[in-house]
């Protein structure tokens, strides 16, 4: 579904991605944690384009991104992307977050695109908030409401970039709980976070990420038993101490 | 009679300071000045929209081509603007081109290149999450502008937009040096014709502007309240 193959990226001098190999197949749920820096961020980016990459190649759902005729916009219909700050649309209430894309680009009719939107604001557990606005609802709702406007396109693919970090810890449980749910329904996930619990419980696989490359690999019982590298020990140690 | 002053020279030439010789000739006065504001008005918002997205373009043709506009516009005072367009709109149109539209194509070009600055300040000021947030659900960078950061910017740029048209209504006076006859022609005239009043016609006119304006600032006060976000309750 997604393959990295010897993908470089720099920031001017820094390189922010080293040599990343990586395959994700359908279905999949990857859980990518790290440093902050390590170009976790950066690595979900370039996969809808977000980032373009400098050398290397980079498939995703059968299209090559390295391709200039590669059509983009229509490879991110295919791709949800939640990120950390939600960034819904201020100016709309929550229906028209979710039927907006489907409107324009399924060019589905509104009642289609409306009753898609219901059923997926009730999957997340917000069925009364359809005609709300995003000022007033809550992070944990908001960043629920961005899941299904993502959704509401039938991707193939969600990536989420750290979707809890912004939240109050209280609310943090409702969002893993949908992102859960998705995973067991079969989506392909690629998810960065450092919530070990959601690594734990329905991830694959976990990717370590250290200074621009994906130091380790595994699935999670392993990663969790016996990382390999000293960074991985260290970060796991921080990460999951009572300090957090 | 109040405090001295003789307003009879206002009230007696009313309908002229309001509409000059409409229905009989062309319109004039107060009604002059708003047709002139208005008609320029929702010219420049186009035109400063034009610009402006130009300026924020991703092709470097029109990213240059609406700052050498701008650029040469802002370089100008208002008054050159005027005389140029007074002696060349007639040499490259013929002679089909009013003093009136010369004053409209004027204030349109001048007043353009500031909203361009506040279309492009607005556009700018979005987060960028916004765009990222539009493409990654497939839409394109022009959708993307069109349906989510266009109706925020707009929005945000309502007092900054007002603030330019009411220059602008002050700016209409200007008019009179090419001989239209909005309400500063007018009011120049009546006071060449009594000579003996001139305090109390520029008091009048003063008075009029001030009302003008100041009804374009509260219009734009309540469309920014009716058009606020829904805040949390
Ligand atoms: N647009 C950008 N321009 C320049 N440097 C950037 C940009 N985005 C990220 N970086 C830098 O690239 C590195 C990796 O960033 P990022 O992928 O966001 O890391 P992470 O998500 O793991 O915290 C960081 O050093 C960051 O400062
Ligand atoms: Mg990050």
């Amino acid at each position: 579904m997604i393959r990295f193959e010897g993908v470089h990226k720099w920031f001017g001098k820094l390189h922010v991605l080293n040599n990343i190999n990586l395959h994700v197949r359908a279905g999949e749920v990857v859980v990518v944690c790290g440093p902050s820096g390590s170009g976790k961020s950066t690595l979900i980016r370039t996969i809808n384009d977000l980032e373009p990459i400098n050398e290397g190649k980079l498939i995703v759902d059968g299209m090559d991104l390295s391709e200039k005729k590669t059509d983009i916009n229509k490879l991110r219909a295919e791709i949800g992307f939640v990120f950390q700050q939600f960034n819904l649309y201020p100016h709309l209430s929550v229906l028209k977050n979710i039927t907006l894309a489907p409107m324009k680009i399924r060019n589905k009719t509104r009642k289609e695109a409306e009753e898609k939107a219901l059923a997926l604001l009730e999957r997340v557990g917000l069925s009364e908030k359809r005609d709300a606005y995003p000022t007033q609802l809550s992070g944990g709702q908001q960043q629920r409401v961005a899941i299904a406007r993502g959704l509401a396109m039938d991707p193939k693919i969600m990536l989420f970039d750290e979707p809890t970090s912004a939240l109050d810890p209280e609310m943090i449980g409702e969002v893993l709980q949908v992102m859960k749910d998705l995973a067991l329904s079969g989506m392909t996930m690629i998810v960065v976070s450092h919530e070990m619990g959601f690594a734990r419980e329905v991830s694959h696989r976990i990717i370590f990420m250290d200074f621009g490359t994906i130091l380790e690999e595994a699935p999670p019982e392993e990663f969790f038993k016996n990382p390999k590298h000293d960074r991985a020990k260290q970060f796991l140690k921080q990460i999951l101490s009572p300090m957090h | 009679m109040i405090g001295g002053l003789d307003f009879s020279v206002v009230s007696d030439n009313l309908s002229y300071f309001f509409i000059g010789r409409y229905p009989k000739g062309p319109l004039g006065g107060v009604g002059l000045t708003l047709y002139l504001a208005v008609v320029s008005l929702a010219l420049s918002f186009i035109g400063g929209l034009v610009l402006g997205l130009m300026s924020v373009s991703r092709n470097r043709l029109l990213r240059f081509g609406s700052s050498t506009v701008i650029q040469t516009i802002r370089g100008m005072p208002l008054l050159m603007v005027i005389f140029w367009m007074f002696f060349l709109l007639p040499a490259m149109l013929g002679s089909g081109m009013t003093a009136s539209w010369t004053i409209i194509v004027a204030l349109t070009l001048f007043t353009s290149a500031y909203m361009s600055e506040i279309v492009r300040a607005g556009i700018v000021g979005i987060p960028k999450g916004q765009t990222e947030a539009a493409i990654s659900t497939g839409l394109s960078h022009g959708q993307a502008m069109f349906y989510i950061i266009l109706p925020q910017a707009l929005r945000n740029m309502i007092p900054s937009f007002v603030n330019q048209f009411v220059s602008m209504i002050k700016d209409t006076s200007l008019a009179f040096i090419v001989g239209v006859t909005e309400l500063t022609q007018i009011a120049t005239q009546i006071n060449n014709r009594t000579m003996l009043y001139p305090t109390e016609i520029f008091i009048f006119i003063a008075v009029i502007y001030f009302v003008i304006c100041f009804a374009f600032t509260e219009l734009s006060r309540w469309l920014e309240r009716r058009l606020a976000y829904r805040k949390a309750i």
